[in-house]
C-alpha cells in the first residue's frame, strides 16, 4: 500500500497510465463492436420484411407479365393448372372472406363477452384460472384444430344440418372462430383494465349497475383497444391456413354460401406446395401472386387498425 | 314528473341486478366453451388414437398400411428443426431485444425497427413460407432441408422472443444499471453480468412459448416443399466427419409432426384417422406441456421477484 502510493508519485511510472488508456481504448472498440452486432440482430427483422416484399413482388412481376391484372381481378374462374387456364383471384378471395366472416361472427362476440366478464365481473381467482386456459387454447396447433373441424365438428353439424357436405367453410370457420377467441379476449381485457378506476367509480356513484358501467363507460373508453383486437383477429382469420386446408376442401369455388366447400388464398398455396411444380413455372408463380394478395389484405387491415387506434385513443 | 315509489325503485334495482347475473352466466358460459374445446380435443384424440400408443408407433416410419405406420421420422424431424430454430432465434431475438432496450437511441431507425416488429407479428405464417421458398430454398440453395425449415420458423418466432426479452428487461429497475455503471462497468458488462441474468426467466418464458408455436406450425413448412413421406432418418447431429460432416444433418430432407398429421387427416381411408388422432395427441402433449411450463415459470417469477 505504502510502496504503491510512493510509486504513484514517481514520474517514471507514467506508462502505467497510458497502459490503462490503451486498455480503455480497446474496451471502447469492443463496446462499439458489440453494439454494432446487437444492432445487426435488431435489423434482421427489417431484413425479413424487405425479404418478404422482395420475394412476393419480384415473383408476382413475372406472373403479371403472363397474366393481365384485369383478368386477375375480374375473372370468375381459378384454374391455373388446367390447359384452359384462368386466373380469377376473386374465387379464392370469396372463400377467404366467407370463412373469415363465419370465424369473426363467433370470435368477436365471444371474445368481447369473455373480456368484459374477466375485466369487470370476475374475481381474481377466476381470472387466475381463466387466463391460462385461454392461453392454452391459443397455443393449440392449427393442424389439430383442422383435425377437430373435419372429424369432430363437421359430423356434429351434419346432425343439425343434414345437407352439410363433408368439407365446408362453415365448420372450418366456426373452429377458426374458437381459435381466435383468446386473442380478442386477452387484448380487449388489457384495454379495458387500462381504463382508470375513477371512471367506473363515477358511474357506480350515479347508481349504475356493473353491466351498465361496463357497456356504457368502460367499453367506449377502451374502444381503440377493442378495435385493435378485432383488427388483429381479422388478420388471423384471413391468414389462417391449416384449418381451411383440412376442413374446407381445396376446390376453387366462387361462392358466398358458407355451407359449401371452397378453397381460400391460403389453402390454395398449400395445395400447390404439396404438389411438385417446377421452379419458375406459371403454377409456381401463382402462389406468389396469391401471397401478395394476402399480404396486401392484411396490410390494409393493419393500417386501418393503426388509424382507428390513433383516432379513438382516449388519454387519461 | 312523478317521483318513483319505493317499490318501483326496488324493481329497477332488481332488474339491474338480474341483468348483471345473466351477463355473469353468459361470461362463464363463453369461457367454458373454450375449456370444453380443449377437453373435447384431448379426449377425442386420446380415445380414437389409443390403440396406436405402442412403442412401434414411435419407432416406425410412415407406411402405406395404417396399422404399421409410425411417427419416427416426424418426431425426430420436429426435434431437429426445433434445434435449428432455437439456435437461430434465441441469440438473434435476445440480442435484438437487448439492443432496443439498452442501446437504441430514440431516432427514426429505432422507430422503424419497432413498428416493423409489431407489423411482422401480424403477417400470416404462410407468407413466411413463401419468403423461405424464394430466399432460403432457391436463392441460397438450401433446398427443402432441415436448415430451411428451422430458419423459417426462427424468423416466424423472432417477434415473440424480442417482445418477451424487452418486457423482461424493462421490468429491471434503473438502479441496477446505475449501480453497475457506478463501479465502472461498461454498458456491455452491465448487460452481460446484470441485465441478461436478471431477465433470464422472462426470456426463457418467451423462448418456450415461441418454440411451442413453432413446433405446431404447418403451413410455412409445407410451403417450402417439405416431403410428406420420409422413410429414413437424417444423420445424427454433430457426429459426422469434421468439419463438413458435423453439419450434414441440417441439409437432410425431413418431415415434421404437423405435416404427418395433415397427411393422415387428408387421406380418405378412415384407418388413418386413428393415426392422425394418435399423432395429434402426441403433438398436443408436447405443445401444451411447453405452454404449461411457460405459464408456471411466469407465475413463479411474479411471486418471487421483489426489487
Amino acid at each position: 500500500m505504502n510502496s504503491q502510493a510512493m510509486s504513484a508519485n514517481n514520474p517514471s511510472d507514467l506508462p502505467v497510465v497510458s497502459d490503462r488508456l490503451a486498455k480503455n481504448a480497446m474496451r471502447n472498440v469492443s463496446e462499439r463492436l458489440i453494439e454494432a452486432l446487437l444492432l445487426g440482430a435488431a435489423a434482421v427483422s427489417v431484413l425479413t420484411t424487405v425479404g418478404i416484399v422482395y420475394v412476393l413482388v419480384s415473383e408476382s412481376i413475372h406472373f403479371f407479365q403472363q397474366v393481365s391484372i384485369v383478368d386477375f381481378l375480374t375473372d370468375t374462374q381459378w384454374t391455373p393448372l388446367f390447359d384452359d387456364a384462368h386466373f380469377g383471384i376473386m374465387v379464392l378471395v370469396s372463400g377467404t372472406v366467407v370463412s373469415s366472416l363465419v370465424a369473426l361472427s363467433v370470435a368477436i362476440p365471444m371474445g368481447t363477452i369473455i373480456a368484459i366478464y374477466l375485466s369487470e365481473f370476475a374475481n381474481s381467482k377466476v381470472r387466475e384460472i381463466a387466463k391460462p386456459i385461454l392461453e392454452l387454447l391459443g397455443g393449440i396447433p392449427t393442424i389439430v384444430f383442422g383435425y377437430f373441424a373435419l372429424l369432430v365438428v363437421t359430423p356434429v353439424l351434419q346432425v343439425i344440418l343434414p345437407e352439410l357436405p363433408g368439407f365446408s367453410l362453415l365448420s372450418a370457420g366456426l373452429v377458426m372462430g374458437i381459435m381466435i377467441v383468446p386473442y380478442i379476449a386477452s387484448l380487449s381485457e388489457d384495454a379495458m383494465r387500462a381504463v382508470p378506476m375513477s371512471l367506473r367509480e363515477g358511474a357506480y356513484a350515479m347508481g349504475s349497475t356493473r353491466l351498465y358501467t361496463a357497456l356504457h363507460v368502460v367499453v367506449p373508453a377502451a374502444f381503440s383497444g377493442l378495435a385493435a383486437s378485432y383488427i388483429l383477429a381479422i388478420s388471423r382469420a384471413v391468414g389462417e391456413t391449416m384449418i381451411l386446408a383440412v376442413a374446407a376442401g381445396m376446390q376453387p369455388n366462387l361462392t358466398w354460401n358458407p355451407m359449401e366447400p371452397a378453397a381460400t388464398i391460403t389453402s390454395y398455396i398449400v395445395q400447390v406446395a404439396l404438389g411438385d411444380l417446377p421452379h419458375g413455372s406459371i403454377g409456381y408463380l401463382t402462389i406468389f401472386a396469391a401471397g401478395l394478395t394476402l399480404l396486401l389484405i392484411t396490410l390494409v387491415f393493419n393500417i386501418l387498425g393503426q388509424w382507428l387506434r390513433a383516432k379513438f385513443r382516449e388519454n387519461y | 314528473m312523478q317521483p318513483l315509489t319505493t317499490e318501483q325503485i326496488r324493481a329497477v334495482i332488481a332488474r339491474g341486478k338480474l341483468k348483471d347475473t345473466i351477463f355473469k352466466a353468459l361470461g362463464l358460459f363463453c369461457l367454458s366453451i373454450g375449456l370444453l374445446v380443449i377437453v373435447a380435443l384431448i379426449v377425442d384424440m386420446f380415445i380414437k388414437g389409443s390403440e396406436r400408443f405402442t412403442l412401434d408407433f414411435f419407432m416406425n416410419f410412415a407406411s402405406r398400411r395404417a396399422t404399421q405406420a409410425g411417427i419416427l421420422s416426424a418426431w425426430v424431424g420436429s426435434l431437429l428443426v426445433m434445434l435449428v430454430t432455437a439456435l437461430a432465434a434465441v441469440p438473434l431475438g435476445v440480442a435484438a431485444g437487448l439492443y432496443l432496450e439498452e442501446y437504441a437511441k430514440r431516432n427514426w431507425l429505432t422507430h422503424i425497427i419497432e413498428v416493423n416488429i409489431s407489423n411482422l407479428a401480424a403477417v400470416p405464417s404462410i407468407v413466411y413460407g413463401l419468403l423461405a421458398l424464394g430466399i432460403f430454398v432457391y436463392q441460397f440453395g438450401f433446398g427443402q432441408s432441415i436448415l430451411s425449415a428451422g430458419l423459417t420458423l426462427a424468423l416466424l418466432i423472432l417477434p415473440i422472443i424480442i417482445v418477451a426479452t424487452r418486457e423482461a428487461i424493462r421490468a429491471i429497475p434503473a438502479m441496477i444499471r446505475e449501480g453497475s455503471m457506478a463501479v465502472g462497468a461498461t454498458r456491455w458488462q452491465t448487460c452481460r453480468y446484470h441485465i441478461i441474468p436478471y431477465a433470464m426467466p422472462g426470456i426463457l418464458t418467451g423462448v418456450i412459448i415461441g418454440l411451442a408455436r413453432a413446433i405446431g406450425e404447418t403451413a410455412p413448412i409445407i410451403t417450402i416443399g417439405a416431403l410428406t413421406f420420409i422413410a429414413f432418418l437424417p444423420p445424427v447431429p454433430f457426429t459426422g466427419e469434421p468439419p463438413a460432416g458435423l453439419f450434414e444433418w441440417v441439409m437432410s430432407p425431413f418431415t415434421v409432426m404437423p405435416i404427418q398429421i395433415f397427411n393422415w387427416t387428408s387421406r380418405p381411408d378412415p384407418a388413418f384417422e386413428v393415426n392422425a388422432a394418435a399423432a395429434g395427441f402426441v403433438l398436443m402433449v408436447m405443445v401444451l406441456s411447453m405452454n404449461a411450463v411457460a405459464i408456471y415459470l411466469r407465475y413463479k417469477m411474479r411471486k418471487n421477484i421483489k426489487w
